[in-house]
């Protein structure tokens, strides 16, 4: 084997156990955070089967629009960070930046509307806590559910936060050109997490936002 | 001196004399020099653990309680539970003993994410600092399980500070774990195989497993109670049409298999033991290779037998009845195959070997009193008593810390360079045993008669199993400080120990004590099956001794 490339830890014998290592570290990971969201979505269950009219009348109070929108937003971030992957094991860099700004781009936008979403909530006094006010005679579990959609969707978007940051880093160690068609690991393992994120929303979306469409 | 024969050898560069200075440990990235600045922080937190068991025992000497009063007491118990669960127990053997031994037990040079590694390290250090906090101003009381709606509705304690502190000490576990999972996938040197893998590196993964698939889930609902007790949220507040049995069970989904993050190591600690003083092959390697992945699987789903009395379905408890005595199999198929490999093996008294027989001891009694309590009828009489107490602490204290303790007197030529006392040690291990039975044994009988557990008083005919309780307390204190004293004393003073004193069979016995930096001269390249005493010629006695402080790459190779 020749000289070892410049991005080879020293605790590894070559780039492909190096390779092997990080995939199956964010992998380990992305599995912890099922764990994570899985206790949410268990509480979210359990207290639904509990008070299915409540959460069906709370969720009526959810913007399907925006959140549909967020939906077809994130979709299309998915797409970009699969081609700016493919960029990457290609070695193509400029398309590599343009398409990593532009899911940078699109997961700032749906940031923007879910603030505008929150934005809303709290107008309409339906934020968990001392100011919440709600009609009817279920508020208690109205409330419930509006925690519940807080604690989720909030913490979706801190991952969609830390997320963007990622890409930020990714987009300006590719500009100093340090990702070729040899290595690119952190481009790939962060397009792994990227997709998982959005699954999560996947998920949330449908739960929180349709529970009452079809009536 | 100016004799050649005498003449000094070359300073050998070991991990401990590589560099020198405050900095170059605070921020190292070597494995090795991470596994003691763990061991300084968890033995901290063992002291300061015990310091709440020694006012707990002082106070229950007499009837009346006469020590502390009743809302300080409730204070000693939580904080000696969640300082010795969350600060000591679950990160003992894996973060100083399987991070010190698991890349030499592989032949790697370090974890596949040192720096992460570092990081889980100061991450548990900032963890333990919300800990202190809350010990500094006054500390909770709401036992170590949390349960609502008391932790989220009516204690005046600190509760949200130990949380947060609970809940950044299982982050610094569950990168642990993810480090462990993927080290043992991907950096086993040449010819180390799944099954030529130490049986300690297989409970790893195991309990890597556990802490990787639990600890995100207690995460979740402490920060849930944490909310809830903030914002006066409904989640598990039935006042409001939340379900308090759902914190129970999100709870016990994690602690209960945190029972076994902390067992399992041991576990693998003994296995080690076993086969180095039979000097004998592991009986069944296979079996107990699985075994540890079957505790690790079915621990998973036994949660609810903590909740018989909650107000569970009848039906669900039979089921979660039937699964905790299934999960005894795989454990027993641990205690058979020990007791096979000691069969017509070579057995000699040194000190780990000591607290490796005292480990299968104490975890039979533990693990059968653990069916009593899984038994649907016992447990409505024992359910909340000293039994329960009692119990856990067998299989915690006589099970994980023996393992813990006989692990670190094994490992300790290999991590220090120098032999402990030996007379000193056997004498230390054998007052543990005899101070934790004392100190445990009265307790079954208390739970039986029906003393209640976190009572701060009790009825004055309960008086003499107590007081036995604190003797046998005070001779464990006695246990646990010597061997504090002597390993601190042996690493300057104790006999050179040379790289492989037992001798076994590991390849962490292959490399000088204290190992080199990157641990291996060479990338090892394993030719031998496990625990193969009878076929290596390099492991018969005598051995010499000192041995060269020279790593000798295989002629064969």
């Amino acid at each position: 084997m020749s000289a070892a490339h410049s991005a080879l830890a020293e605790q590894f014998r070559d780039m492909e156990q190096q390779r092997e290592a990080s995939s199956l570290g964010m992998w380990v990971f992305l599995v912890t955070e099922i764990m994570f969201f899985g206790g949410l979505f268990l509480v979210y269950t359990v207290a639904r089967a509990m008070h299915p009219a409540a959460f069906a009348a709370a969720s009526r109070h959810l913007d399907v629009t925006l959140g549909g929108i967020n939906t077809a937003v994130l979709i299309v971030s998915s797409l970009t960070m699969a081609l700016a992957v493919y960029a990457a094991q290609v070695g193509r860099r400029r398309r590599l930046m343009g398409f990593l700004a532009l899911t940078m781009a699109l997961g700032c936008t749906f940031l923007i509307i879910k603030g505008f979403e929150y934005a809303d909530k709290f107008h309409h006094h339906l934020v968990p806590g001392s100011g919440f006010s709600f009609p009817g005679a279920e508020a208690s579990p109205a409330e419930m559910f509006f925690s519940l959609y807080f604690a989720m969707t909030g913490l979706h978007a801190l991952h969609m936060i830390i997320g963007v940051g990622l890409v930020a880093v990714l987009l300006v160690h590719a500009g100093r050109g340090r990702y070729t068609a040899e290595y690119h690991t952190p481009v790939e393992i962060s397009g792994l997490y990227w997709h998982f994120v959005d699954i999560i929303w996947i998920f949330l979306f449908p739960l929180l936002y349709l529970i009452d469409i079809h009536h | 001196m100016s004799s050649p024969a005498t003449a000094p050898a070359l300073r050998r560069e070991t991990y401990l004399n590589v560099s020198f200075g405050v900095k170059s440990w605070l921020l190292t990235t070597d494995h090795k020099r991470i596994a003691l600045l763990y061991l300084v922080s968890i033995t901290l937190f063992f002291f300061l653990g015990g310091f709440f068991a020694v006012l707990i025992r002082l106070h229950l000497l007499t009837p009346e309680g006469s020590l502390v009063t009743a809302e300080t007491y409730n204070k000693l118990f939580t904080m000696h539970g969640v300082v010795m669960i969350f600060f000591f127990l679950i990160p003992s053997i894996p973060a100083v003993l399987g991070n010190f031994l698991i890349p030499l037990m592989i032949g790697a040079k370090d974890l596949a994410f040192p720096r992460l590694n570092l990081a889980s390290w100061y991450i548990f250090n900032l963890a333990a600092l919300f800990t202190l906090y809350t010990v500094i101003t006054g500390g909770v009381d709401t036992g170590w399980t949390f349960y609502t709606p008391y932790s989220s509705l009516y204690s005046n304690t600190h509760v949200v500070p130990t949380i947060v502190g609970i809940f950044f000490a299982g982050f610094s576990s569950i990168l642990t774990g993810l480090n462990f999972i993927v080290t043992i996938h991907t950096m086993r040197a040449p010819g180390m195989t799944w099954f030529r893998l130490p049986l300690f590196v297989w409970t790893h993964y195991a309990t890597s497993l556990i802490m990787v698939l639990g600890t995100p889930v207690v995460a979740i609902t402490l920060t849930l109670v944490a909310v809830e007790r903030i914002f006066h949220l409904a989640i598990f507040n039935p006042a409001l049409g939340g379900d308090p049995l759902l914190f129970q069970h999100l709870f016990w989904f994690y602690s209960h298999p945190a029972v076994y993050i902390m067992v399992l190591p041991a576990m693998g600690v003994t296995t080690e033991l076993i086969t180095a003083f039979a000097r004998k092959k592991l009986f069944g390697y296979h079996f107990v290779a699985a075994a540890s992945l079957g505790i690790a699987v079915i621990g998973f789903f036994v949660w609810a037998h903590h909740m018989f009395v909650a107000g569970l379905s009848p039906y669900a408890a039979m089921i979660f009845s039937i699964l905790s005595y299934l999960v005894a199999i795989p454990s027993a198929v641990k205690v058979f195959n020990w007791t096979a490999t000691l069969y017509k093996g070579s057995v000699s008294w040194a000190t780990p070997m000591l607290y490796g027989l005292g480990f299968i001891g104490l975890f039979v009694m533990g693990g059968m009193t653990g069916l009593f309590l899984a038994a649907l009828g016992l447990d409505v009489h024992v359910h909340d008593t000293y039994f329960v107490v009692a119990h856990f602490h067998y299989i915690m204290v006589g099970g994980a810390v023996m393992g813990y303790l006989g692990g670190l007197h094994y490992w300790w030529p290999k991590i220090s360079g120098r032999l402990y006392p030996e007379a000193l040690a056997r004498f230390a291990a054998i007052v543990l045993f005899v101070g934790f039975n004392l100190t445990f044994f009265p307790q079954f009988i208390l739970g039986y008669l029906g003393m209640p557990r976190r009572y701060h008083a009790y009825p004055p005919e309960f008086q003499v199993l107590n007081v036995l309780s604190t003797a046998g307390a005070s001779i464990l204190g006695v246990g646990y400080l010597l061997p504090m004293f002597y390993l601190v004393w042996s690493m300057r003073y104790g006999p050179i120990a040379g790289s492989n004193p037992w001798p076994a069979t590991g390849l962490e016995w292959q490399t000088p004590s204290p190992p080199p930096p990157h641990n291996f001269d060479r990338t090892p390249v394993v030719t031998w099956e496990p625990y193969d005493f009878a076929g290596r010629a390099d492991l018969q006695y005598p051995v010499p001794r000192p041995e060269p402080q020279m790593f000798q790459p295989a002629a064969h190779d």
